[in-house]
């Protein structure tokens, strides 16, 4: 097991949380493209191939929907297969796997077959890429039943949450936040943490407003809370972390406290995440409400190219933008 | 002559069809597969009359399936009529230890792998999405999005590779895995990539076609240029076509080919030549795409009779056999029809039992909500 706490980059807590993973329980593997001697184009399992060897690291043809759908026939037989999809545009050739058969196997079969099975997908945009390296597909994922979707934003959450989705019985998605994957923060492998994976965190508590975000988006979310600050506006900053299911009870409990919610996230605002948690806060907190739930987020367009890119996605004053609409009301 | 060559002579070239019993019963050698079957005893006489009264059993539960269906037992009904001996050859040709991986019209395997015809009737009749325990019978769950399953096929293989029961040489332990999947779905891109993965790591695993000449609407010439026996070959996969309506060349062939991948010997494939005797499903008209002449003619190659012919003409089958089969068919037929419109619907409660493995609130919460909501119902009941 693991040695000590440190101080580790997102992508190297993730590389700790899988080394771990593989050493306790020799069913896991890991498959995708370029994850063996390369270690993965973002470097995520450097080393791994040295270390397990090419049955447990396997660089697998250029196939999305090959990769998922062989993972499903390791995990009938009892592994636990890490897939990584190399980049979140990527994804949608396996979309049919993950979606008709990975979401739905232990429904089919009425509990008879679990599907241990995590897709690590570098998400988000904000890193000057070409088309289709920068989407926030969470949307087209988290009303599939069967899914469970975790969002990292620091080293100790990527590290601890690559260990607890390889334990999940479910089938995990992992939205790594790839712009952060080079920030560094302390990880402690020794001790789990109190939080369950599928809970929110209050990253800073405040008392005018809740602002909500997660992954990539962390970071502007705390910088907005600061800037607020100077203008005397005291936000609670929310840390959604788990996808599917969404920790609502937590989330209602700040509006309770401070009457207003703003979510940020990097995809669209049409039909993103942000509306399901809109339309259920405002249920569960309308008399506690002092404006609507607003949202700051992408627009309805394809990811546009990079030299826009830094219009498209929310960033301080958009944000903050947004705070000063929820005090219109 | 041009520079682009194909390994394939000529696109509309027939592939070779081995064949041991020919439509009228006759048999004739084939010294690959006359080997495997005497080595593994799957074509004695007593084997054989099993196949017979297998095949006539599950004809019989399909026939009731397509009845029950008539009488708004059953939503739909996918008849596998014509495809007995393409199933049950299949189904027999793979060991205990084999897992297999069906498409949704696999009765005739199913039946040889233990699975009871009624619990196929839960998927058509609406109980459940799939009435078996997979890992316990080994036996993938029906596949109804075609084509999704080969790369599952693949991936257990894979996992038999990594738990060390490929190669060994030892047969009666050692594993594979059968991929079937139909000629419409062998157009479907996971079936390609299944291929190559199943090529490129050398995976235990057969990928098994019954070409039963329809999907559907469309015949098997839109879904390939050539012959579907060649197709893999481009894979580096080696394939044989076989008559799927002679119970002995699918057994030769299914049995051979997944004893070479046990053996650790890489995938192989095996298109079976059949014909879908029936509509698509019980929503579908077959009059309106082919013409009753081809129906005719694949009636005259069916699967039953013709090993029913060469049982006769072997001495090895007699009236009273015959007989016996057809009574414990009726039998079955009828236990099918009464244990369906016997069976009571499940509470709709438990649609909320499995989407998960661990709990989940938002689950929790709305099967909560959901009782609490019917609970008012049967509040105004008590009182009415």
């Amino acid at each position: 097991m693991s040695s000590t706490a440190s101080n580790l980059p997102i992508a190297k807590a993730i590389t700790a949380g899988l080394r771990d993973a593989m050493t306790a329980d020799d069913k896991v593997l890991l498959m995708g493209e370029d994850i063996g001697p390369l270690g993965g184009v973002f470097r995520v399992t450097d080393g791994l191939h040295a270390e397990f060897g090419s049955q447990r690291v396997v660089d697998t043809p250029l196939a999305e929907a090959g990769i998922v759908g062989t993972a499903v026939g390791l995990a009938v037989r009892g592994y636990r297969p890490v897939v990584e999809i190399q980049f979140d545009g990527f994804v949608y050739p396996a979309y049919n796997q993950i979606t008709t058969q990975v979401a739905k196997m232990h429904n089919r079969t009425s509990g008879a077959v679990n599907l241990p099975i995590v897709i690590r997908i570098p998400h988000g945009g904000g890193i000057g890429a070409v088309e289709h390296h920068s989407e926030s597909p969470e949307a087209l994922f988290a009303p599939t039943a069967g899914l469970r979707i975790l969002a990292p934003s620091n080293s100790q959450d990527a590290y601890w949450m690559t260990r607890q989705a390889i334990e999940c019985e479910d089938p995990v998605i992992m939205l790594e936040p790839k712009r952060r994957y080079w920030v560094k923060g302390d990880v402690d492998p020794d001790h789990r943490p109190e939080l369950t994976p599928w809970q929110a965190r209050v990253v800073r508590p405040g008392t005018d407003a809740t602002l909500l975000a997660w992954g990539p988006s962390m970071p502007l979310a705390l910088e907005s809370a600061q800037a607020a600050a100077e203008d005397g506006i005291d936000l609670e900053v929310i840390d959604a972390r788990s996808l599917s299911p969404v920790d609502f009870p937590t989330i209602a409990a700040s509006v309770r406290r401070t009457g207003r919610l703003l979510i940020t996230h990097e995809a669209p605002v049409l039909g993103g995440l942000g509306g399901e948690i809109a339309a259920r806060i405002s249920e569960q907190c309308f008399y506690h409400l002092e404006a609507p739930v607003l949202r700051v987020g992408g627009y309805h367009l394809p990811y546009p190219p990079a030299r826009m890119e830094h219009a498209y996605l929310p960033d301080l004053d958009r944000v903050l933008d947004g705070v000063d609409r929820l005090f219109e009301h | 002559m041009s520079v682009f060559r194909s390994t394939i002579p000529d696109v509309a070239a027939d592939e070779p069809m081995v064949q041991l019993l020919a439509a009228d019963g006759t048999r004739s050698p084939h010294p690959e597969f006359d080997a495997v079957l005497a080595g593994s005893g799957l074509a004695t006489p007593e084997r054989l009359r099993g196949y017979y009264r297998d095949m006539v059993m599950i004809r019989a539960a399909d026939l009731e399936a397509t009845s029950l269906q008539r009488q708004g037992q059953l939503g739909l009904w996918a008849s596998a009529l014509g495809q007995e001996a393409a199933q049950i050859g299949a189904g027999h040709a793979s060991r205990e230890q084999d897992y297999l991986v069906p498409t949704y019209r696999e009765h005739g395997v199913a039946w040889a792998r233990g699975i009871e015809p009624w619990r196929l009737l839960e998927l058509f009749r609406g109980i459940s999405h799939g009435g078996w325990d997979p890992n316990a019978l080994r036996t993938h769950p029906y596949m109804i999005v075609l084509g999704s399953q080969a790369p599952h096929a693949v991936g257990y293989a894979m996992g038999l590779q990594r738990d060390g029961v490929v190669g060994t040489g030892d047969p009666t332990t050692d594993a594979s895995v059968l991929a079937l999947f139909g000629d419409g779905a062998s157009s479907e891109g996971e079936v390609a990539e299944s291929f190559t993965f199943a090529a490129s790591f050398q995976a235990p695993v057969v990928f098994y076609t019954q070409n039963n000449q329809w999907a559907i609407s469309v015949p098997t010439s839109v879904q390939s240029r050539v012959p579907l026996a060649q197709r893999s070959r481009g894979w580096g996969i080696p394939s044989v076509r076989v008559d799927g309506n002679d119970v002995l060349a699918v057994l030769g062939a299914v049995r051979s080919a997944l004893d070479s991948a046990r053996a650790g010997n890489g995938p192989m494939f095996v298109e079976a030549l059949t014909y879908r005797m029936a509509a698509h499903t019980t929503s579908d008209d077959a009059s309106r795409y082919r013409p009753a002449a081809e129906e005719e003619e694949w009636a005259a190659k069916d699967p039953i009779l013709r090993l029913r012919r060469h049982l006769e003409q072997q001495g090895e089958i007699d009236e009273q056999y015959v007989t016996r089969c057809d009574e414990e068919a009726h039998d079955l037929a009828m236990q099918l029809h009464h244990h369906i419109h016997g069976m009571e619907d499940p509470d709709p409660v438990r649609m909320f039992d499995h989407p998960y493995a661990e709990p989940h609130p938002i689950v929790d919460a709305e099967r909560a909500e959901y009782l609490e909501y019917i609970s008012q119902f049967e509040d105004e009941e008590e009182r009415a």
